[in-house]
């Protein structure tokens, strides 16, 4: 354990210790304070020129009507590509698209990965292998997954799964299988399922440590009071992992909402499953409106920190435990 | 395990590292491409003249990119500086550059979408008194076609092709052999869709025709536009007014979608070049109306369908054809302070020599055609291409970028019309398209969203 977790709680006591200090004792112990900060500057500074500033060039130019094919017309237009990002219905449904698409992969692959999880908790003969097996997926470059996907799998004519289809229908003798169209019949799934596979190892790397992290003699002490199976799980081990599922939930959130790949490459964008990624990607790639494409990031965002802030403070109790 | 837990929970944080590195590497190309400048026509190499060269990394730049030092510099003394990148990001830089005419690069590779757009905006130096003043480039060898779609409103010429294609329909002449069917030698489209009804099947899990379906404004944008054009529709009238829901337009459309829907590959609307190609050549479909440029893959050595294709011109329905143009061609920048050099690469990466040169040294399979009226008449391309040669150079011989259709229009263009809105027009209207295919919304519907899309952006050019 000691992962990620504790890492926040660490900083968070950290900077409340600091905050303490600063606050008990004014004048000189300021300049103590300081001095520990110290240390950690130049990487603060590193940050900020890294992160910041092109945030801070990107806002500048979403006030700015400037498309790279009309280099006489750049200049700034006020508010206007604001007004275009909020009334392109493109944009709005790729909203939509992405909640759906983010709040979907993460719990199917949260539960997947718990199973796994779980199974994997035990020892038997094998077990390395099998884990290095099951985190495969998660190694994979994304784009070649989602390549992986679209042609070995879901490919109609000589994908996998087609295939899979056409072998059992031949095991009872039936000459004309089912061969379904899987990205156009269900694109949104098609695209959620291979992210899903590629989530799942994640999700279960942090539930399998927090698994490792629990006390063995509560579990004994359960067994002996006579609880069963579910019992322990439900009143024990849940609860231990609560944690660690809104960590795996957490990250993996930030990482499926920036999904560009899985798009990109199943659908292009078709049929309903361009996300803001892709959405603000063909702004700028096709249209060569930087002003439009900037301001629509910058909505985004906007909308995930007022989203992530809410839903961490609502249900989150990783940044709550030192509070008092 | 605890520690190994946490390093797999950082590796995604690794991939941002890895995706900075490539941004800092990038950032110091950037920085070498400006060093190459040389701020103000200083050249790198002490004493010899350089030229620097954007370009888009298709196999045909590659090759090139080899055979540079070894005959270009060598027998001019100039050195060249190359900067490859994919499509999107090479037009991306490349307008970019361009816009700001900083003259770090002095050539790039733009396609004849860019030339006329780039050329109105006094990006390029006008090629016309360089090509008049080199006899052996022979400016006359390069298809009309070709020059026309590579010159600006104004009447001059920005660019110079490197190499070009068209569309036309590909068969399997075995299949149609076994079925009794006969390829018309100018089909019409109508004949195409019972031909294709009845090469359905021709062989277990066969297709009968494959047309792109994912969306794009270069992917199913570029064969429907062309069906458009020759079912008398277009995208904007001579005096900017939307088409793209009048009865022409929808009825090429509702031909296209049910077509694809009937008797084509499964998947359509995830099927672009790549995936026709590959259905074409695992025998899933009798027939694919696609680029010229697939012909010299099928027809390869190591290609399973090879010598069993068929070439018949683009299907029509009221015009004479119905082929689109397409070439990746050489622009020089008008601020570049090496303009002679760079005409001198682009003479020669153009010109006749250079496809000699790539016959002899790296096959004539990869020369790169579709430019020159010359190459059609060489005894040893004809010898590799000879099947599919005489179709490409009619198709795009008979291309006319001006006047593809039934009326007349407001710009060029075949597959695309050469605005600067159109790749964002194009593919939000492709997608549409694309539901339609799949059967999510109707042909009515995608096109009555697509007129409206279409109808800001001709609003503009119509107040201005």
């Amino acid at each position: 354990m000691t992962g990620t977790s504790s890492a926040v709680t660490e900083e968070v006591r950290g900077r409340a210790s600091v905050r303490a200090v600063a606050a008990r004792t004014a004048g000189p112990g300021r300049a103590a304070a300081w001095a520990r900060r110290a240390p950690l500057m130049p990487a603060l500074v590193f940050m900020v020129v890294v992160t910041q500033l092109p945030f801070v060039a990107t806002l500048v130019i979403s006030f700015m009507d400037w498309n790279a094919l009309y280099p006489d017309r750049r200049g700034f237009t006020g508010l206007t590509n604001y007004a275009d990002v909020f009334g392109d219905a493109d944009l709005r449904a790729s909203v939509l698209t992405t909640v759906w698409l983010t709040a979907g992969v993460v719990l199917v692959s949260l539960v997947l990965g718990l199973g796994l999880a779980l199974l994997l908790d035990r020892r038997f003969r094998g077990r390395g292998l099998v884990r290095t097996l099951l985190i495969a997926p998660f190694l994979v470059v994304p784009v070649a997954s989602a390549l992986l996907w679209k042609h070995a799998l879901y490919n109609p004519e000589y994908g996998l799964f087609n295939g899979a289809l056409t072998w059992l229908w031949q095991l009872f003798g039936s000459e004309r299988p089912p061969q379904p169209d899987w990205i156009t019949s269900m694109p949104l799934g098609a695209v959620g399922a291979s992210l899903v596979w590629q989530w799942t190892p994640f999700m279960m790397l942090i539930l399998l440590a927090g698994l490792q992290s629990r006390s063995t003699e509560a579990v004994e002490a359960a067994r002996v009071d006579g609880a069963n199976a579910w019992q322990v799980f439900r009143f024990l081990t849940l609860p231990h992992l609560r944690r660690y599922l809104e960590l795996a939930a957490l990250l993996g959130s930030v990482y499926v909402v920036q999904n560009f790949d899985a798009v990109f490459t199943l659908t292009s964008g078709g049929l309903g499953t361009a996300n803001l990624p892709y959405t603000i990607y063909e702004s700028f790639y096709k249209a060569h409106d930087y002003g439009r494409a900037s301001a629509a990031g910058v909505v985004v965002v906007a909308g995930t920190i007022v989203v992530a802030t809410l839903a961490l403070r609502l249900v989150s109790t990783l940044l709550k435990e030192e509070s008092s | 395990m605890p520690r190994t837990d946490t390093d797999r929970a950082r590796a995604p944080r690794r991939r941002a590292a890895v995706r900075l590195t490539a941004l800092g590497a990038c950032t110091a190309l950037l920085a070498t491409g400006c060093a190459g400048a040389g701020g103000g026509g200083g050249d790198v190499e002490g004493g010899g003249a350089s030229v620097n060269v954007l370009m888009v990394n298709n196999p045909q730049m590659l090759d090139l990119q080899k055979l540079t030092a070894s005959d270009f510099t060598k027998s001019t003394g100039i050195k060249v500086n190359f900067t490859v990148l994919p499509e999107n990001d090479v037009r991306d830089k490349i307008s970019q550059e361009f816009s700001s005419q900083a003259g770090t690069y002095d050539v790039a590779s733009i396609s004849n979408y860019e030339a006329p757009i780039y050329g109105k905006n006094g990006w390029l130096a006008p090629l016309d008194d360089t090509v008049a003043k080199d006899p052996d480039f022979d400016q006359a060898d390069i298809l009309p076609s070709m020059r026309e779609s590579l010159t600006g409103a104004d009447g001059k010429l920005y660019a110079e092709p490197f190499y070009g294609e068209s569309s036309f329909l590909m068969y399997r002449k075995d299949v149609f052999e076994a079925k009794g069917l006969t390829m018309p030698d100018r089909p019409t489209w109508q004949q195409v869709a019972g031909l294709a009804a009845k090469a359905d099947g021709a062989e277990p899990g066969m297709k009968g025709i494959c047309l792109r379906g994912l969306p794009g404004w270069g992917e199913v944008m570029a064969p429907l536009t062309t069906v458009v054009n020759t079912f008398g529709g277009t995208w904007f009238s001579k005096d900017w007014q939307a088409q793209v829901n009048a009865p022409a337009f929808k009825e090429a459309t509702k031909f296209y979608v049910d077509l694809v829907r009937e008797h084509g590959e499964a998947g359509a609307p995830q099927a672009g070049f790549a995936e026709c190609l590959g259905a074409f050549q695992q025998g899933k479909t009798a027939m694919w109306y696609d680029a010229t440029s697939a012909a010299g893959i099928l027809d390869s050595a190591d290609s399973p369908v090879a010598g069993k294709v068929g070439y018949a011109p683009a299907p029509v329905v009221r015009t004479d054809n119905s082929g689109w143009l397409y070439t990746w061609a050489w622009g020089i920048q008008k601020a570049s302070k090496h303009q002679d050099d760079a005409a001198k690469f682009v003479a020669w990466a153009s010109g006749k020599g250079y496809e000699e040169l790539v016959g002899k040294k790296l096959g004539w399979a990869r020369v790169p055609a579709g430019k020159r009226t010359s190459t059609y008449a060489n005894a040893d391309y004809l010898k590799v291409a000879g099947p599919f040669a005489k179709a490409t150079e009619e198709a795009i011989a008979g291309a006319d970028p001006r006047d593809p259709g039934v009326q007349p229009r407001p710009t060029l263009g075949i597959q695309f019309v050469d605005i600067p809105e159109f790749p964002d027009l194009g593919t939000k209207v492709s997608q549409e398209i694309a539901s339609a295919i799949a059967g999510r919304t109707s042909v009515d519907a995608a096109l009555d969203k697509a007129q409206q899309l279409a109808e800001k952006v001709a609003a503009q050019y119509r107040n201005g």
